[in-house]
């Protein structure tokens, strides 16, 4: 009697990019709006970045359905530790209880790629950059998604910092100013959109600086 | 007297809701498991989808001053290298290292699980928990979830009370003490190298030189293997970052690029 196949997944893929790129004192996070399923277009202006705390943002990329869930799950525990310590999580805080969240479910992964970016206790933008059950590390710029083979070798072009485990140590930290960031992530996602098809519609960038979290939007290639 | 029987509990669970993950850590965390009838089957597709970070060189020895510890730091996800700056080589404590092989979230959880382990027992006993001890707690909780598809080929490290430790761990659930040890896809050029060199009678800087080649040889032979080689040295007053040099300029400082006759005998004539 042969094996009986489950004719069911419980994973799909709705594709699309996000990058993060932090600097001095600013963090850029970015991501296209377009969610799919095969070769449809679910919906143009679907939104994958998630503001987790003050000075704290993820986008994911992957199931959205899980992703949902794990911003949810995310949220909850943040509000916790609201409620036990009177403040808000900073981002290295954060950027654990994801590691954590995504391996507490090692058996049955969230189907998720995350970004998470945003400013340390000093002020400096830190990025944090994830694969689908909860390994995690610090690094000056990432990209996640269906597009991140496209994407990354364009930011290690641009962006190549000293690695962190350099003796001497050296900063990773991109010396780029937050315009220059920002045209970079612009074109990042155009050229993502002219050989991704799961990339496009639109771009959506979250500038987090000391100031607080500002929004841009940019129209990239509907087909 | 209650005996505190946790480290003998069987860590994996098959019923119960997921628990909250701030309570009781002596316990290993509870994990939720698909609802299916063929669980190697999903996990392999799982995983097959998920195509969590892996494939490495590691290697660690003891001899005369210590313990030396080295690791590249190149993941890879399928044929796609995710990143050339992880860190391999887990501090899990002053005194103690662990270094990643096989899945990188396996290895970082568990060990900075062994970590939080192994200072409770700090607390408890009022004293430092030997390297035997350490590798033991680990070893029990990876043999709890023997064949539920964990990735983890470790080397626990340290320097306790009877001198300098160093054990073999893995996801099968063995465990192993021994002097000279290399994981990981690289291993093979690695210990080529390593045995070649090693005499328990070393110094510091001959030893980390020797860790040094060894990791910089697998690099360029093994595709899963590069990035950044980092040695370490643990010794009587805890562990010491040592070096951390790109393999990429390693290359040419063992084998510089030396000008051949022809273009010196060219340069020769041009300066006539």
């Amino acid at each position: 009697m042969t094996k009986q196949q489950a004719n069911w997944s419980p994973y799909d893929n709705n594709g699309g990019s996000c990058v993060a790129i932090a600097g001095a004192d600013y963090c850029v996070i970015a991501a296209d709006t377009r969610m799919s399923t095969g070769y449809n277009i679910l919906t143009r202006e679907y939104s994958k970045i998630c503001k987790l705390a003050d000075k704290c943002v993820m986008a994911s990329s992957g199931f959205q359905a899980d992703v949902k869930a794990l911003q949810k799950q995310l949220a909850a525990r943040h509000l916790i530790y609201q409620h036990q310590h009177n403040k808000q999580m900073n981002c290295p805080a954060m950027a654990q209880l994801l590691s954590n969240t995504l391996y507490y479910k090692r058996f049955f992964p969230y189907y998720s790629f995350n970004v998470l970016g945003g400013l340390d206790n000093e002020g400096k933008g830190c990025v944090f950059t994830y694969d689908a059950v909860g390994s995690y590390e610090k690094v000056g710029y990432s990209s996640q998604g269906s597009g991140s083979t496209l994407i990354m070798p364009f930011l290690d072009n641009q962006l190549k910092s000293p690695s962190p485990l350099l003796l001497p140590v050296q900063d990773a930290v991109t010396p780029l100013v937050e315009a220059e960031a920002v045209n970079l992530v612009k074109t990042v996602f155009a050229s993502a959109s002219e050989r991704d098809i799961y990339t496009g519609d639109k771009l959506e960038i979250v500038v987090v600086t000391a100031d607080g979290i500002r929004r841009e939007y940019m129209e990239l290639r509907k087909d | 007297m209650k005996l505190d029987t946790s480290g003998l509990e069987s860590a994996a669970p098959v019923w119960g809701a997921p628990s909250e993950l701030v309570d009781g850590f002596s316990a290993a965390p509870l994990f939720e498991v698909p609802n299916t009838t063929d669980f190697d089957g999903f996990q392999k597709e799982a995983i097959q989808m998920v195509k969590p970070a892996k494939g490495t060189t590691t290697l660690a020895f003891i001899f005369k001053e210590g313990v030396m510890v080295a690791a590249d730091s190149r993941a890879s996800m399928g044929g796609y290298i995710s990143s050339q700056s992880v860190k391999k080589i887990i501090e899990i404590n002053p005194y103690m290292l662990g270094t990643m092989a096989g899945g990188a979230a396996d290895c970082q959880f568990w060990h900075r699980n062994l970590g939080i382990k192994c200072r409770l027992h700090e607390l408890a006993n009022k004293r430092r928990i030997s390297v035997t001890g350490a590798s033991k707690l680990l070893a029990n909780i990876l043999y709890s979830y023997r064949g539920m598809g964990l990735s983890v080929g470790t080397m626990i490290a340290g320097w306790d009370e009877t001198g300098p430790g160093l054990y073999y761990v893995d996801s099968e659930g063995g465990r192993l003490k021994g002097m000279r040890f290399s994981v990981g896809s690289g291993s093979p050029y690695a210990y080529g190298v390593l045995d070649n060199g090693y005499r328990y009678d070393m110094s510091v800087e001959e030893a980390a030189e020797l860790a040094r080649r060894a990791i910089y040889h697998a690099t360029f032979r093994d595709g899963a293997s590069g990035g950044v080689a980092s040695v370490y040295y643990v010794g009587p007053s805890g562990w010491k970052k040592l070096s951390g040099d790109d393999v990429g300029e390693l290359h040419y400082k063992y084998y510089p690029v030396m000008p051949s006759t022809v273009e010196q005998e060219m340069i020769e004539v041009a300066g006539a």
